[in-house]
C-alpha cells in the first residue's frame, strides 16, 4: 500500500500558476495510490516541455528524455522490466509532432504503457508557437495570418492506428481525470489519454471556460459502446460544440508486445540471470554449438 | 606446380549465386586444412549488374586479398571482359560453354580459356539452371586437383536444409562439373589446391567480422538489441536476433534509427547489457540520443559498420570516413569511447569489450567497423574465439546487497573517476529520477552555474579516466627499426600488414602502427611509438586522413605521407607499395 505522501518530490514545480499541469500531478498521484503502487514500481518517462517536468515533481523511477522520444525509451524500459508500470507524459507537439513516428508504430505494438497526452494545442514551453493539435487558423507568433495546417485530433490517431485504449479526459475535472487514468493504467496494452488542459499564459481561445462549456462524458451516453470500434471511431471525430470526455476505445483481447516476446516469459530480463550466475552464462554453455555453426 | 597459394574470382549478375557459391568454395577450401580470405564486391540491386567473389587461399593466415586471380570463374561475358586482365600468366578462366566465348578474347600470356557446361550440367543432371554456380565451383575444385569430398560435404549441409532432393540434385551437379573440368583441365593448370592431412575439420571457423562481432556481444551477455536494417550493419542484426530465443535475448525492430539507440538506451537504463547496430545513415539519426546516453550516463553499446558516404553514398562498399564523426557527434561536449577493430577476432573482442566499458564509465560505447571488415569471410582457428578468456566488468553497479544499504542515494554522485555508482531501478531504496537537463547529483534539472560545471567536469573527467585505465596503445607489427612506419585503424591493416612483409623482401624496412583505441585517444601511450618513427605514411579509406588529423591535434605529430582512397573499394597491398613509391618517391 502507498500513500500520497510517498510519491512528494522535494522539488517544487515551475508551471505557471493555474497550469493544468498541476492537475495532472495531482490527479497521477492519486491514481497510483488507487491502484497501492509503490515509488519503485513505477516508471514515468516523458519527453520535454512543460507537461514533462512531471518526473521532477513525482517521486518516483523517472526518466526525463528528449523532446518527442518519450515512447521508444519507454518502450526499452518495458522490454527490460515489465514488472514496473511504466507511464510516459508527454505534450501535443511531443506526441504528435516531433514523436509523432514513435507514436504511430507504439500502437502497432501494444506495449503495456500509458501515454498521458497532455494537449494544450499550443508550444507553451517555447513561449507560444502552434502545435500539431492547435485547429486550422491558430495565430501565433509564427503563424501571425493563422496556421494553414489542420489539427490533428490524438482519439483519431489512437483508434485508427490500432491503440487498444483511447481516452480524453480534462483537467478541470479531478474525479474524472483520477478515474480514467486508474482505467487506463489497469488496462493490459497500450492507453492513450488526451488531456485536455488550457495554456493559460498563451493559449487564450481554448480556455477553462472554453473546454467546461463543450465537454460530456460519453461513458453515461445512452449508447455507449467502447468495445465497438467503428462507434470509437465516430465519437472520436466529434469535436466542436460538444467534446466527448472519458474511454472511447477499449479493446481487450488483443495481447500486450511483452506478452508475445517468448523469452519474456520467464519473468523480467533485467531481474534474470545476473543474481546467481553470470550473465553470460547461457552463452558459455553454447560456446561450441555457436561456433560449430562456422566450421 | 605451384600448390595452396592461389586467387579464385567468380563473377555473375546478382541472383546468379555469386556469393553463396563462393562461400561454399571458401568453406570447402577451409574445411581442408587451407586458410582462406573471400570478399564480395556487390551491387545495391536484387538481380543483374555485376557482382564478383574473390576468395584467396594459402598454407598460413591470410589476411588480405592480392589483386592477381589465377583462376578466374565467369558467369557471363562480361566478366570476362571486365577482369580478363587480372588473371595471372598461366592462369584460367573457367566458364559457361553456353556463353559462345570467343577462345580468341582470351588475354594471352598463356590463360587458358576453360569452357565448361555449367547450366547445361546443371538442367541435365540436377534439374534446376540455378545448379549453374554449383557446377562452377566444383569446376574450380576439378581444374585445382582439390578433394571432391570437401566440396560435397559442404553442399549437403547447406542443401539439405532445403530438402533431401536439393541436397543430391546439387552433388550430382558438382560431381558432373568436377569430373569434366579435372579431365579435361587439369594437366594443363598449373596452380593447384590441397587438402592439407591431419587437421580435424571442425578445427576452423570461417567467419566474417559482423558475426564475430554479434557473438562477441552475446558471449559479453547482451540482452537487449534494437535497430534498423541498414547495409552493412544488417547482419549483427539477424545474427544476434536468430539467436535472441536460445539465449534469453530481447531483439526489436523499430521504426527508425532513432528509436533504435532510444529503446537501447531504455534497455540499458534498466539494467540490461544494450546495443544497436547501424551504419552511417542511421547513425545520423542517432547522434541525438547519443548526446541523452552521455548526459543520463546511460551504459548502450553502438556498432556503427561504416560504408561509402555522405548520404546514401554507395551502399555496398567500404569506406572509414566515420571517425571523426563518431567522436564528436551530439552537440555539447559529451563523454563516448571509439573503438575500431581491425580483423575478424577483434571484432569478437570488441563486441564484448564495448559492453565493460560501457558499463564501466556510464556512457555510450561506439564500435566502429567497416563494410569490407565486416562481410569478408577469414578462416581462423576456433580456439582463438575463446568465449572463457571473456571478462565480464560491470563497472559500479550496485548489487542487490548494496542496494539494501543506500542511503540518500545520488545517482550522480560527483566522483575522483567521474563515475558514480549506478542503481537498476526497481528498489525501494534507490527511487530516482535522471534527464536530459543539467541536473544535480540526484538527478533533478538544476540551472545553477556551480551545479553545471561540476557536473559537466565529472562526465569530461571520464575521458581522462578511461584513458588512463582502458585506452590501449596503438599495435606494432614488423621491425620496429624501421623507415616507413604505416599508420592505421580498421579494416585497412590487413593489406598494409602484408605491404610490410612484401616491402620487406624487396628490402624495404616498414612496420605498421595500428591504433584500435581511438577516443579518448590514448596521447601518451602512442606518442613513443610514434616519436620513434622515420617517416610516417597514414594509410585509410577516407578522403581528408581522419586518423591523421586525430594524431595531429592530439598528439602535434604529422605525417609525412598520405595514402588516401575513397572509391568504396579496398586497399590491396600492392596498391599501398605503389602509393607508398609514388607519394613518398621511393624505389620498391
Amino acid at each position: 500500500m502507498s500513500n500520497l505522501d510517498d510519491f512528494l518530490s522535494p522539488e517544487s514545480p515551475t508551471w505557471c500558476p493555474g497550469c493544468g499541469d498541476y492537475t495532472i500531478l495531482k490527479c497521477l498521484k492519486e491514481a497510483l495510490v488507487t491502484q497501492g503502487l509503490a515509488p519503485h514500481e513505477v516508471m514515468v518517462v516523458s519527453g520535454i516541455g512543460c507537461g514533462s517536468k512531471v518526473p521532477y515533481y513525482l517521486r518516483s523511477n523517472g526518466y526525463d528524455s528528449l523532446h518527442g522520444r518519450a515512447l521508444p525509451v519507454a518502450q526499452g524500459i518495458k522490454l527490460a522490466n515489465h514488472a514496473l508500470k511504466v507511464i510516459v507524459v508527454s505534450g501535443d507537439g511531443d506526441s504528435m509532432g516531433i514523436g509523432g513516428n514513435h507514436f504511430l508504430h507504439a500502437m502497432r505494438r501494444n506495449p503495456d504503457i500509458t501515454h498521458i497526452i497532455e494537449n494544450n494545442q499550443i508550444y507553451g514551453l517555447t513561449k507560444g508557437q502552434f502545435s500539431p493539435t492547435s485547429p486550422k487558423g491558430f495565430v501565433t507568433s509564427t503563424s501571425p495570418d493563422g496556421s494553414l495546417e489542420a489539427a490533428l485530433n490524438p482519439m483519431v490517431l489512437g483508434v485508427a492506428g490500432g491503440a487498444t485504449f483511447v481516452s480524453r479526459t480534462f483537467s478541470g475535472d479531478v474525479r474524472h481525470m483520477v478515474e480514467t487514468l486508474v482505467r487506463a493504467m489497469k488496462h493490459r496494452g497500450y492507453s492513450v489519454i488526451d488531456v485536455l488542459q488550457p495554456c493559460v499564459t498563451f493559449n487564450k481561445i481554448n480556455s477553462f471556460k472554453w473546454y467546461k462549456e463543450r465537454v460530456y462524458d460519453v461513458t453515461k451516453s445512452a449508447d455507449y459502446r467502447p468495445q465497438d470500434r467503428k462507434w470509437a471511431f465516430a465519437k472520436a471525430l466529434e469535436w466542436g460544440e460538444k467534446i466527448p470526455i472519458g474511454v472511447i476505445y477499449e479493446d481487450t483481447s488483443t495481447p500486450t508486445y511483452e506478452d508475445q516476446v517468448q523469452v519474456l516469459q520467464e519473468g523480467p530480463l533485467a531481474e534474470r540471470d545476473e543474481r546467481e550466475r553470470p550473465i553470460h552464462w547461457r552463452v558459455l554453455a553454447g560456446e561450441e554449438k555457436l561456433k560449430r555453426a562456422f566450421c | 606446380m605451384i600448390t595452396n597459394d592461389m586467387t579464385i574470382k567468380i563473377g555473375g549478375e546478382a541472383g546468379m549465386g555469386v556469393e553463396s557459391g563462393g562461400a561454399g568454395l571458401t568453406r570447402a577450401l577451409a574445411r581442408g586444412g587451407l586458410h582462406v580470405f573471400g570478399f564480395s564486391d556487390f551491387m545495391s540491386r536484387i538481380r543483374g549488374g555485376h557482382n564478383f567473389f574473390q576468395l584467396r587461399a594459402g598454407v598460413s593466415e591470410v589476411f588480405t586479398f592480392a589483386e592477381e586471380v589465377h583462376l578466374l570463374i565467369a558467369f557471363t561475358k562480361d566478366c570476362i571482359e571486365r577482369h580478363r586482365h587480372e588473371v595471372a600468366a598461366a592462369g584460367a578462366i573457367l566458364y559457361d560453354e553456353a556463353l559462345g566465348v570467343d577462345p580468341e578474347s582470351m588475354p594471352g600470356r598463356g590463360v587458358l580459356a576453360c569452357p565448361v557446361p555449367f547450366s547445361k550440367i546443371a538442367v541435365e543432371t540436377g534439374g534446376d539452371p540455378i545448379m549453374a554456380n554449383t557446377c562452377a565451383i566444383a569446376a574450380a575444385a576439378g581444374i585445382t586437383g582439390y578433394d571432391f569430398e570437401r566440396i560435397r560435404e559442404v553442399l549437403e549441409e547447406n542443401f539439405k536444409k532445403k530438402s533431401e532432393k536439393v541436397a543430391a540434385g546439387n552433388i550430382a551437379v558438382a560431381q558432373a562439373g568436377y569430373r569434366y573440368a579435372k579431365e579435361k583441365y587439369s594437366a594443363g593448370f598449373k596452380y593447384r589446391l590441397q587438402a592439407i592431412g591431419g587437421r580435424k575439420t571442425e578445427d576452423r571457423m570461417i567467419l566474417n567480422g559482423n558475426q564475430a562481432l554479434a557473438m562477441g556481444a552475446m558471449a559479453a551477455g547482451c540482452k537487449f538489441i534494437a535497430a534498423y536494417p541498414m547495409t552493412p550493419a544488417t547482419s549483427i542484426f539477424e545474427f544476434i536476433t536468430a539467436h535472441a530465443s536460445e539465449y534469453g535475448i530481447v531483439s526489436k525492430q523499430t521504426e527508425d534509427e532513432i528509436a533504435a539507440l532510444l529503446f537501447a538506451i531504455g534497455a540499458g537504463h534498466a539494467g540490461l547489457r544494450a546495443m544497436t547496430c547501424t551504419s552511417g545513415g542511421g547513425f545520423c539519426l542517432m547522434v541525438e540520443a547519443l548526446g541523452l546516453a552521455s548526459m543520463s550516463e546511460t551504459p548502450v553499446v553502438v556498432a556503427e559498420v561504416q560504408r561509402v558516404g555522405p548520404s546514401t553514398g554507395f551502399p555496398t562498399r567500404t569506406e572509414q570516413s566515420d571517425l571523426e564523426f563518431a567522436i564528436h557527434a551530439s552537440h555539447g561536449e559529451s563523454p563516448r569511447i571509439v573503438i575500431a577493430p581491425a580483423t575478424v577476432e577483434e571484432c569478437f573482442e570488441a563486441g564484448w569489450r564495448a559492453f565493460n566499458l560501457a558499463e564501466k564509465y556510464q556512457c555510450p560505447v561506439i564500435i566502429l567497423s567497416d563494410l569490407h571488415l565486416s562481410s569478408h569471410l577469414q578462416s581462423i582457428d576456433k580456439n582463438r574465439l575463446d568465449f572463457s578468456k571473456v571478462k565480464i566488468d560491470r563497472g559500479e553497479l550496485l548489487t542487490r546487497g548494496d542496494l539494501e544499504k543506500l542511503r540518500d542515494y545520488k545517482r550522480h554522485l560527483v566522483t575522483d573517476s567521474g563515475v558514480s555508482p549506478r542503481a537498476i531501478p526497481g528498489h525501494p531504496r534507490s527511487v530516482y529520477v535522471t534527464t536530459s537537463d543539467e541536473h544535480n547529483e540526484y538527478g533533478y534539472a538544476v540551472e545553477d552555474a556551480e551545479t553545471r560545471n561540476k557536473m559537466m567536469e565529472k562526465r569530461m573527467r571520464k575521458l581522462e579516466t578511461a584513458a588512463r585505465e582502458d585506452m590501449r596503445p596503438p599495435l606494432l607489427y614488423g621491425d620496429p627499426d624501421a623507415d616507413y612506419t604505416f599508420l592505421c585503424w580498421g579494416s585497412v591493416y590487413g593489406s598494409v600488414r602484408e605491404s610490410v612483409d612484401l616491402l620487406g623482401k624487396r628490402g624495404v624496412k616498414a612496420n605498421v602502427l595500428r591504433f584500435a583505441d581511438l577516443w579518448p585517444f590514448p596521447i601518451e601511450k602512442a606518442r613513443p611509438f610514434l616519436e620513434r618513427a622515420r617517416h610516417l605514411v597514414v594509410v585509410e579509406n577516407n578522403y581528408t586522413g581522419q586518423l591523421a588529423h586525430l594524431i595531429s591535434r592530439c598528439a602535434c605529430v604529422e605525417m609525412d605521407t598520405k595514402i588516401l582512397k575513397y572509391s568504396g573499394r579496398p586497399f590491396s597491398p600492392e596498391e599501398v607499395i605503389a602509393n607508398l613509391r609514388e607519394e613518398a618517391r621511393i624505389h620498391v
